[in-house]
């Protein structure tokens, strides 16, 4: 007969699933990057003690279901080596995944491959995992390489953009113009010419990098900083499904690293604790508490730098069945 | 004369040489690159060796420091104009072997084209030339192919041997400057073979302008110019007057970079433009690289670099356009 804590079970990355007697064990991949030979494992794991069935989620996890809850230590036992690999946060050696609230870290193909990202997006999806797991909060972070944002950043808590600051060499120049017709047809037309040579609206400008990318003589090169649009409170669910708003423009890692963790000070402090289990998210949270507030918080002890435009008050839109 | 020296002091010749020469060679500009996190390896000013790329092929040639992509030539205001100064009065170079041939070309259109082109002149006359070998062939490289593989009229080889320099000078400052050295005898490394082997048509038909053969290029190529750009043998220009926004009496000329690929390059008065179509701009620098150039000054054009198989964004490859172009040659002869 089973007798189970289905709390403690959740916290251990299984699913309370619909079928009696069976969960799933979820597997997640910060970043969404991992090297092949972690693929068997999944594979075995699916095919011994699941039902040889594995589902890819949204957030860059596997799910493998069909796993009887009496096996669950067997499974965390072939877990193992995956969390090594995969450099983990673990609360306690051989016993699986932790899992609460705060979702995996998931990232777009980033740098490493795609042309258009301006920077690695798994490098600093991984980096924010040391910084954030585990823990019970409810909290979905995703990185985009650029303002494509493949991996729908606006649908987060926090969406971090990648941007680069073009670099003109006028002297490099040869007025081909491929920046501006890339700027225009692909971007947000901020490119003119002025006297053979280029002027980049500074307002208008996105640093998505499309004029870095058409350069054919090296006159738009990429900033050395790297610098990230920091959008906030998007969400889908029930109530008031919307997209995240802009909060910091121009900003750097560090400045988002301090922010989603002075936000989790700032969930604390004002979560509904009669939340159904525990759980609120952070974007009702503001919500109620007041974006001034939340501001207040999220930028308690930060240097913004030179360069941060700080926006604000920020209101959300999308739309409201409540 | 051959010398072998140790990078120190070596490196102390170059800071000597540097008070009378601008020492260019090509260096790694980090994150520089189209991509993020791609380096650029193209060139600019050296201090030390350290500076220097020898490892890899440069991504552009060393043809911006004898023609700059931009260059202003004159000011000029009401009844007075005033030469430019040029950029650099003397120069040093390192460079590779092709690139060397690629001198010639650059030599051939400015110096022995009719008028001697002064701003070209003026830069190219003080500037001394260092080998740099090559021990591999790297990707895309056909010098065999184009009999670029090996130079003699250099006025140095350098080459990094451990903590030691070797070097070969044809130059009378640098033998002064070396002369209490041992002297050995240094042979430029030079590749005997590449991957890439082109053979280019002889005697090519008027016919093969309307040949079908270049629609695939006419598909493919995005006209983005950057063959043109890398190419040590590409040297057009075009012209730029300026007239300074806060005083439009005042003002200068540039001339700039152009390419045969670019929009724009074709356009006459009025907006008619001779090669619309992408296709044809391929034929153009393909004959005049392979075709054209020879016919009028006696040696291939192309030095076989490769660059331009190296940078194209939609991989088209230049050599092999010329072989499939010999083999068309072929069938049809």
């Amino acid at each position: 007969m089973l007798d189970l804590n289905t709390k403690k079970i959740k916290k251990n990355a299984y699913r309370v699933t619909k079928v009696r007697g069976e969960t799933a064990s979820r597997i997640r991949v910060p970043g969404g990057l991992l090297t092949a030979d972690i693929l068997p494992i999944i594979q075995n794991i699916a095919e011994t003690y699941g039902n040889g069935r594995i589902h890819l989620t949204t957030r860059q996890g596997f799910e493998i279901p069909g796993i009887r809850y009496e096996d669950m230590d067997a499974v965390n036992a072939l877990l193992q080596p995956i969390i090594d690999k995969l450099d983990i946060n673990q609360e306690i050696p051989g016993k699986g995944y932790t899992a609460a609230g705060t979702r995996n870290v998931s990232a777009c193909i980033g740098s490493n491959v795609c042309p258009f990202a301006n920077y690695n997006t798994t490098d600093f999806a991984k980096k924010m995992e040391k910084e954030i797991f585990p823990n019970d909060l409810h909290f979905k972070v995703a990185f985009t390489g650029c303002a494509n944002d493949c991996i729908k950043a606006r649908m987060q808590d926090f969406g971090i953009i990648g941007m680069t600051e073009p670099q003109y060499e006028k002297e490099r120049c040869v007025n081909c113009q491929a920046c501006v017709k890339a700027c225009k047809k692909k971007s947000v037309d901020a490119l003119t010419v002025e006297n053979y040579r280029i002027v980049r609206n500074t307002e208008k400008c996105v640093g998505c990098g499309e004029c870095v990318i058409n350069c054919p003589t090296r006159a738009w090169t990429r900033s050395t900083e790297k610098y990230y649009r920091l959008v906030i409170m998007g969400r889908t669910g029930k109530r008031n499904p919307r997209l995240a708003e802009d909060f910091l423009v121009w900003t750097t890692e560090d400045v988002i690293i301090k922010i989603i963790n002075n936000t989790y000070k700032f969930v604390e402090n004002y979560i509904d604790r009669s939340a159904p289990g525990g759980k609120e998210h952070i974007g009702y949270i503001i919500d109620r508490a007041g974006f001034s507030e939340f501001k207040k918080w999220a930028l308690d002890g930060v240097d913004l730098g030179d360069k941060t435009i700080v926006k604000g008050p920020v209101y959300w839109s999308g739309l409201h069945y409540d | 004369m051959g010398y072998q020296i140790n990078q120190d002091k070596m490196n102390a010749i170059l800071t000597e040489l540097s008070k009378k020469y601008k020492i260019y060679g090509p260096r790694r500009y980090v994150g520089d690159g189209t991509f993020a996190h791609v380096d650029t390896i193209r060139y600019g000013e050296v201090t030390t060796l350290d500076d220097i790329e020898f490892k890899e092929k440069s991504n552009y040639s060393f043809k911006e420091v004898l023609l700059p992509i931009s260059e202003t030539l004159f000011y000029f205001t009401e009844n007075e104009m005033k030469e430019a100064d040029a950029p650099h009065s003397g120069a040093i170079v390192f460079l590779r072997s092709c690139d060397l041939h690629g001198l010639k070309r650059m030599d051939t259109i400015y110096l022995k084209n009719g008028a001697v082109d002064t701003y070209y002149k003026r830069l190219r006359d003080n500037t001394k030339f260092i080998l740099m070998g090559c021990e591999d062939s790297f990707e895309n490289c056909f010098c065999v192919s184009m009999g670029t593989n090996q130079s003699d009229d250099y006025d140095a080889y350098l080459k990094i041997d451990g903590q030691n320099v070797l070097i070969d000078s044809h130059w009378d400052l640098l033998d002064t400057a070396l002369a209490e050295m041992p002297e050995i005898q240094v042979i430029p490394d030079a590749v005997s073979q590449n991957k890439t082997v082109v053979e280019i048509p002889e005697a090519i038909p008027q016919s093969v302008i309307d040949s079908p053969f270049w629609e695939d290029y006419a598909n493919r190529c995005i006209a983005c110019g950057r063959c043109n750009f890398v190419c040590p043998t590409c040297t057009c220009f075009t012209m730029q007057d300026i007239f300074y926004t806060d005083n439009g009496k005042a003002g200068e000329r540039r001339r700039v970079w152009a390419s045969c690929h670019v929009d724009g390059y074709t356009d006459m008065a009025g907006g008619h433009a001779f090669r619309d179509n992408k296709g044809q701009r391929m034929r153009f620098k393909v004959m005049h690289k392979i075709n054209d150039y020879k016919k009028r000054f006696g040696t291939q054009m192309c030095i076989g670099c490769g660059r331009c198989d190296d940078v194209c964004p939609e991989y088209i490859s230049f050599s092999n356009c010329i072989n499939k172009l010999n083999t068309l040659v072929k069938e049809e002869n």
